[in-house]
Formats: structure tokens, sequence, C-alpha cells
């Protein structure tokens, strides 16, 4: 689920009571079908907080979604096969509360 | 608006932070407060405006004045994270030109080396950041390094050269504590962080103490130490947070730099010294292209030709920086003192000769928020 702005047609990065261009209230629910492009990434070698130590080193990436809108999540595939412009695809696993992640299109489309 | 002849820096101090030190970050502050004072020929008394950014006190500006026993007329605690002392610099330059203090003590302290390097924080839980693990800050600037790369063609060695100009300007600081000569090879050997920045593309993580006197330019002349006046001010901020950073490239800073050089009625060509916040090899590359100091895209190039290195083209960081000086959490007022050693022609081998204009340039969080001061020995 991400926010248009039924006004100004804006889309903010996450949910907000007003549009952060307009300012209009008028903002609408709608459903993202999950693909988007790396804007850009990192592969940390240190784990952001405790739980993270087994995971090392994982990769975070920034996703410009086709529907306009950014979000910062984990990317899961090969350390090295991840670029700026790589098409990656969101997923859900079933950790609760479940956290949009993602993973290359390619791999996607060949499973 | 003009600062001309309104508001100068007449003292200067930092605290000891040698391992041992034994100092809260409170502590911290008030011995360089008192270093500050005495070095501008005050007393306590005079202390009328206290401003205090701080990572440790969620109400900086009073935990300072209760430690040091001060009533202060005017308080100011805004944080902007590290650019904030930069920023209060101009606060406290409004402040005494509308009456409102006279004297004004800017200060900070911070113990995150003897707390064991963990960057100590009060701001709020980042909920869409912290799920995923990302280290803040260097985890965001890894991304801002690889949209760099992608962008630019920015490499590793080019970032690396950053650090080890920094270096080549710490060991001859007396202050420094770090002062093993660093090349290329060695950063680039150093750990990886956080991909593409290894352990020396980032910052140091120390101890601090640093405060900073200001006062009106008429009480200023009749002070023990010569003047350095507040010519310019601004602020910028388009950010609070990485997923926000519109572009990961291009910052505000630019913006910030143009309005406090027409302030002061300076040109970027005039500056002698720069003090420009290096959290980051990359964080400082992408500043000195948004100042202006050369075109965007161009840093990689600009720093690996030995600009910034001592006997280049600009005289940046002579101290060594937070990359290879000192970094407390917030650098910010450390800047502020560097240039003030520069003006006060008290730099010993660091000196650029006859410097009579700095520009001071801090960022806060991840490029998001800035703050730049144009500093200068003339009123």
């Amino acid at each position: 689920m991400y926010q248009r702005c039924g006004d100004c047609g804006a889309v903010p990065s996450y949910p907000r009571a007003i549009c952060p261009t307009c300012w209009s209230s008028n903002l609408q629910e709608e459903t993202s079908a999950g693909q988007g492009t790396v804007y850009s990434f990192t592969v940390q070698h240190r784990a952001g907080a405790s739980g993270f130590e087994s995971d090392v080193p994982y990769t975070l990436v920034l996703v410009d979604l086709d529907e306009g809108f950014r979000v910062l999540a984990d990317l899961h595939c090969a350390v090295d096969s991840v670029g700026v412009g790589l098409e990656v695809q969101v997923y859900f696993d079933d950790a609760v509360p479940a956290l949009p992640r993602f993973r290359p299109t390619s791999e996607v489309e060949a499973a | 608006m003009s600062l001309r002849s309104k508001v100068a820096i007449v003292g200067a101090g930092e605290a000891d932070i040698a391992p041992g030190h034994g100092l809260s970050p409170l502590g911290l502050a008030a011995q360089a407060s008192q270093r500050a004072i005495a070095d501008a020929g005050l007393t306590k008394d005079d202390i009328d405006g206290v401003f205090v950014a701080s990572s440790y006190h969620a109400f900086p500006a009073l935990s300072v004045s209760e430690y040091m026993g001060l009533q202060p007329r005017y308080m100011d605690s805004s944080n902007l994270g590290g650019c904030s002392f930069i920023a209060h610099l101009g606060h406290a330059a409004a402040a005494i030109e509308a009456g409102l203090c006279e004297t004004a003590l800017v200060t900070y302290g911070s113990t995150q080396r003897s707390d064991g390097g963990q960057l100590v924080s009060l701001s709020e839980k980042l909920v869409f950041e912290e799920p995923y693990g990302l280290i803040h800050p260097v985890g965001s600037f890894g991304m801002i390094a690889h949209r760099h790369m992608s962008e630019f063609g920015t490499t590793s060695e080019q970032l690396a050269q950053v650090a080890v100009s920094a270096r080549e300007w710490a060991v001859t600081n007396p202050k420094s504590r770090f002062k093993d000569p660093l090349s290329v090879d060695d950063v680039l050997g150093s750990p990886l962080i956080a991909t593409p920045l290894h352990k020396y593309d980032c910052c140091l993580v120390t101890d601090g103490g640093a405060a900073a006197i200001v006062t009106s330019a008429s009480r200023a002349r009749s002070l023990r130490r010569p003047p350095v006046y507040i010519r310019g001010v601004a602020e910028e901020s388009n950010h609070r947070n990485i997923l926000g950073m519109p572009d990961l490239t291009t910052t505000r800073a630019g913006v910030s730099a143009a309005r406090a050089l027409e302030m002061a009625d300076v040109r970027l060509g005039d500056i002698d010294t720069a003090h420009v916040y290096d959290a980051f090899t990359i964080s400082l590359l992408i500043l000195l292209e948004d100042l202006g100091f050369c075109p965007k895209g161009d840093g990689g190039a600009f720093v690996a030709d030995g600009n910034i290195a001592p006997g280049g083209s600009l005289a940046l960081n002579p101290s060594g920086g937070g990359l290879s000086y000192l970094h407390p959490g917030m650098l910010g007022l450390y800047l502020i003192l560097d240039a003030v050693e520069q003006l006060r022609g008290d730099a010993a081998e660091r000196q650029l000769p006859g410097a009579a204009v700095s520009l001071v340039h801090g960022m806060g969080m991840t490029l998001a928020a800035h703050a730049t001061a144009i500093l200068s020995v003339d009123p």
C-alpha cells in the first residue's frame, strides 16, 4: 500500500496526514505492484542492531517503485549481483510484523 | 541583512580528552567553556546567553547552565545534528543584534569514545530504517557513495585520497593523537564497514569538549584577543532521514553557502581557509562540489589531484578534521575553532600565511541539515 495525493498526484515515500507537496489531506491509498529499480545500495559488513549479527554481510537498498515512491528495505540475492539500476520485486516473509523485502526480478521470473 | 561590524568570536577553548580524563560530557563542556571565557578575558558573570546542542541531554542549555552555575537571559538548545554550533553562531548574532543577550557561550561535550564508540542519540526511533538493520549513519553514507560512483564514476581510490590528505594535515597538528602516516592502500585495505566505505573512510570516534564566546563588535574591540568577525551565516535542510533525501548526490550546502557569502559580501575565491564537515570521505567530497570548490561530479578528480592536501590549492581542515584529528559525535564547533586558530595566526606549522577570511560549513545527519558561517579578521 502507498499513498497518492488526490489533488496534485504526488506520491510521498511514507504515509502522512497531509501531502508534503500541496498540503492536501485528500490522500488516496493505492496498492503497488511491488516492481522497482535500485536507486542505491550498501552491503553492511557490521550488524546495525542486535539480532543482525548472523546476517552479516547483508544488502540494504533504496528502491524506486514504478508507481513513483521510494522505500528502504533489504535485498536478498548474492552480495556481488546488486548494483544501481537492478530491477527488483517486493515480497513479504512470514515475520511479524511482515516487512517488505526485495529480490531481483530476474530471480523471481526464473523461479 | 548585513552583519558588518556587528558580532565577533572573542574566545575559544578545548577540553583535555586524553584517555583517562575522567570527565562527563557536561564536565568536558564546562572545562572548554571555562578556557574560552578566560581566553576572551571575560568572567563567568559576563555570560548572558547559552547555546548548546547535545546527544546526551534533552535540555542541554539548561543542563550546562545548571552545571556551570550560569543564569543566562537567553538560551538555545536547537539541534540540527553536527552542524548545530555553526547555526548557533547565526542564532547568537541575531540575539545579540536584537539586544536579547550580549555575550554568548556556545559549547559542546561528548564522551563518545569513553562510552564505547556507540553513537549516542536521543533522537526518535527511525521506523523506516531500523527494522532492516541500517547502521546510522554509515549505512546511509554507503548508499550515497554508491550513487555518486554510479553517476560520476567516482572510485574508492579517490575517496581514500580524502582520508590520506586529512592525515597529512593531522601529522603536523600537535593536538592530534592520530599521526601514523596513512596511504591509499591502507584505506582500501582497512575493513569494509558498509560498502563501498572502509574503516578509514569513516571519521574517528573520540571524546570532545569545545566552546566559543560570541559578543558584540563594540565589546569585542576591548577584549584580550583579536576579534574574529562573523560576517555571514545561513542554514538549509531538505530531509531528516536518508529515505527522504531527494537526490543522494546533491545537497542544500550550495544554497546555504551562497547566502552566507552574499551576506558577508565575500566571493568563494576570496576564501583563504575552508573548514568543512568530514564525517566520511564521501560526505566531504560531495560538500566540496556543492560549495563550489569544484564542479558537480568532479570531486573525485579534485581530491585525487592533491588539491586538499597540505600545500594544495585549498587549505581545507588544517587540524586534520573529523577523519584524522577528532570526531566526538558532533564536529561543528571544532570546525569553528579550527578557523579561529587560522584567523588569529595561531596555527604554527599549519598556518596559512595571511589567512583573513574563512568558510566554515557543517552538515547534520545524512547531509540533511547545513549551516555555513563566513568568518573574517576584518569587520
